[in-house]
């Protein structure tokens, strides 16, 4: 055992409109994180927001999911309500993670192939046009800061980003990531991912999920410092294990 | 290989259900059962794989051969459709009016698809192209009913639920609806709807006028049982949580059947305010509720039968009774012994069948193996797999994890916290590991559709395997 201590070392973790905006397996991300953060020995506390909840006193990271049309149209008048607050703790450097209909929603706006434009709340710069082919299958893309990222994509959206935003990476083939013109897949700004990634993405990605953990704390606590027990150092290098193994066999997977 | 959304290349808008073809005899008509039957014979001889290659000849020369052929049935065609239970409840329809004395044609198990249908009507019709039959049942995947409608309108639909599965294949789940829709739209006798799910519920707007609208339900303490796709997701999985089965449809409606009582094997179904209980051969609480759904559309079909054929005029008892004689399809809870182990098959398909199955077997006093295939028929998205909760197996973990994708499913166990003995995604190699270990001891898998054809041939290698009318396509 090393440093076992009773210090409670809360992190709160909002799963934003799981009701709704939850399809294709996005829960994995939020149980990922629960985890991990546990095995880290912080104290996960995941706050379930749906419209018309109270928001929660304290938040050190966001995860948001993919959702149909009807479900978007369910959360968008809350989710407006909550514009500035999101936007203000993006900028201030909470980390989050925006999938598909989130991702969509975090950017500028989305403009239907019937020229209607729906608005997102500006966080990421980027802005959405649907078209009638889907993007869809097992996607490799390469990023700078995380490795290759192992997933699933499944959108009709093609999203452009602005000049100067980062993408969370590069994809090798045409008609695949954002908009399957310019290779680029998911958008990085400050803490905050947006990607059309589903798998469940932060399974297969520990990278990107310690990231995100290691920002919560360290915005919270001023470091993040694991303290991690033999019993969670075995849990955490089996699930190593296995997500070097899955992503293995996914990359090699066809479309 | 992966297309994209709609394998029969079909969505909600681009078919218009409502001209729906009239059966026209091609000129060359006359001879399609003998070129569909030699062609099926020639396959078969040349072992050219598919079940469904004669029926894609005959499409091509006798497009109207499908209308023609159902058009004969005297008591028309009876569709089911939806996500979950297609396969089991066609199964039990079938055998319940058989027992009842009809002659029945159905489709064979897996193949829901219309050419499937065409393909198997051949073996079935005359040289002159009759169809010795009363009327038909016939399971069909929700894309493929819609194109099935636009050349047949089915006299019965009992639409069973929307539920999410391969969303890559179908889209979004309220489009899956839509392509239901296309069916109450078609039907022109009785519609049987699944009251406890809303957007099946909800079609009961789109059924035209003429045609009756039957519910079969739940009573209100087994609702939690049978979670709805969007109560699975109300509560969040990762909390290995019950949903709580509010529900705001149902209730209001009169179900026709009601499940109001579930045991082990035994079932009691509510029908015009009487009770009648009955052991099943069935296994699983949620084939009790598909038994339910078989029943209101039985009742239907006799209800219309007394005039056609006024010699089969059963009572409720003798409905139940039906009930109570038909078994298990093909992967949803066969056992098979193997050199005196028993071995039960499994077949899972999406989140809620899988969700279902864990919460109806007890893992206790099994071994349990999990075998996941990305092949195109079983999905090739894991995500899927983050959508079932697995908590319930921390008790006894897995002894073996097997298929092309036993890394993701192990990875899935993993952070679930539960306890995966062996992993190997060699099919074959992991079957005979699992079996070795502990013989004698009961065995439960779980399976994919492709992996359990894989499962299935190599047991069939060891042990006698019933033929179930599938691995052909």
């Amino acid at each position: 055992m090393t440093n076992e201590t009773t210090e409670r070392r809360v992190i709160d973790v909002v799963s934003l409109y799981p009701n709704d905006m939850n399809i294709y397996g996005d829960s994995g991300n939020v149980l990922t994180i629960r985890r991990r953060l546990a095995l880290y020995g912080y104290e996960p506390v995941i706050h379930h927001y749906n419209q018309g909840d109270d928001w929660p006193e304290h938040v050190d990271m966001i995860l948001g999911g993919g959702g149909q049309d009807s479900g978007q149209s369910k959360i968008i008048d809350d989710f407006f309500t909550r514009a500035d607050l999101l936007r203000e703790l993006a900028a201030d450097g909470v980390p989050m993670l925006m999938i598909c209909g989130m991702y969509q929603l975090f950017g500028e706006y989305f403009e239907t192939s019937e020229g209607k434009r729906l608005d997102g709340i500006g966080v990421i710069g980027a802005y959405t046009v649907g078209q009638d082919v889907r993007m869809i299958g097992n996607l490799v893309e390469h990023s700078n800061d995380f490795g290759d990222v192992i997933g699933y994509e499944n959108h009709s959206g093609q999203t452009f980003l602005r000049e100067g935003v980062a993408p969370l990476g590069h994809v090798n083939a045409e008609g695949r990531g954002n908009n399957g013109e310019d290779h680029t897949e998911g958008a990085r700004v400050n803490n905050v991912i947006g990607t059309y990634m589903h798998g469940s993405l932060l399974p297969k990605n520990p990278k990107i999920s310690d990231f995100l953990i290691a920002k919560a704390a360290e915005r919270r606590y001023g470091a993040f410092e694991p303290q991690v027990t033999d019993t969670a150092k075995a849990e955490l290098d089996r699930l190593e294990h296995f997500a070097v193994e899955a992503r293995r066999v996914a990359a090699s997977r066809p479309r | 290989m992966v297309k994209s959304n709609g394998q029969a290349g079909l969505s909600a808008n681009d078919v218009d259900v409502r001209h729906t073809a009239a059966p026209r005899k091609a000129w060359n008509a006359f001879a399609t059962p003998a070129i569909g039957k030699g062609v099926r014979a020639l396959s078969r001889l040349l072992k050219h794989g598919g079940s469904a290659f004669p029926g894609r000849i005959v499409e091509q020369v006798d497009p109207g051969f499908l209308a023609r052929t159902l058009a004969q049935l005297p008591l028309g065609v009876v569709l089911v459709s939806g996500t979950n239970g297609k396969t089991t409840t066609t199964r039990m329809v079938a055998s319940m009016l058989r027992s009842l004395g009809l002659k029945v044609f159905t489709n064979p198990t897996g193949s829901n698809f219309t050419r499937g249908v065409v393909s198997a009507l051949l073996t079935e019709v005359t040289m002159g192209g009759r169809l010795d039959a009363d009327i038909a049942v016939l399971e069909l995947d929700e894309a493929y009913a819609v194109h099935f409608v636009r050349q047949v309108r089915p006299r019965y639909a009992l639409l069973l639920n929307v539920m999410r599965d391969q969303l890559d294949r179908f889209g979004e789940i309220d489009n899956t609806a839509r392509l239901l829709s296309h069916v109450a739209e078609t039907t022109t006798g009785t519609v049987v709807l699944n009251r406890e799910d809303p957007r099946i519920a909800r079609l009961a707007g789109v059924v035209p006028d003429g045609t009756g609208v039957y519910y079969f339900g739940l009573s209100d303490d087994l609702r939690s049982f049978f979670p709805t796709d969007d109560d699975m997701h109300r509560t969040d999985v990762v909390d290995g949580g019950q949903p709580t089965g509010e529900r705001k449809a149902g209730n209001a409606l009169p179900a026709d059947v009601a499940l109001t009582r579930v045991g082990d094997h035994h079932a009691d179904f509510l029908m015009d305010g009487a009770t009648f209980s009955t052991d099943v051969h069935l296994e699983g609480v949620y084939n009790l509720f598909n038994a339910a759904a078989a029943l209101a559309v039985v009742r239907a079909v006799v209800a219309d039968a007394a005039d056609a054929m006024p010699n089969i005029h059963p009572t409720d008892d003798d409905l139940i009774a039906a009930v109570a004689e038909v078994t298990p399809a093909f992967g949803r809870g066969e056992s098979i012994d193997v050199n005196g182990t028993n071995v039960e098959l499994l077949l899972v398909k999406n989140p809620m069948g899988f969700r279902l199955a864990l919460t109806s077997f007890d893992p206790a006093g099994h071994d349990t193996m999990i075998v996941i295939n990305d092949e195109y028929a079983d999905g090739r998205d894991m995500s899927w797999l983050w959508d079932v909760d697995f908590t319930g197996l921390r008790g006894t973990g897995v002894g073996m994890v097997s298929g092309v994708r036993a890394w993701d499913m192990a990875l899935r166990l993993g952070y679930d916290d539960v306890a995966v003995d062996d992993v190997n995604p060699d099919i074959d190699a992991a079957v005979d590991a699992f079996l070795a270990k502990d013989a004698g001891r009961p065995k439960r898998i779980y399976c994919t559709y492709t992996s359990m054809l894989k499962v299935r041939a190599h047991l069939g290698r060891i042990a006698d395997v019933a033929d179930a009318g599938v691995g052909r396509e």
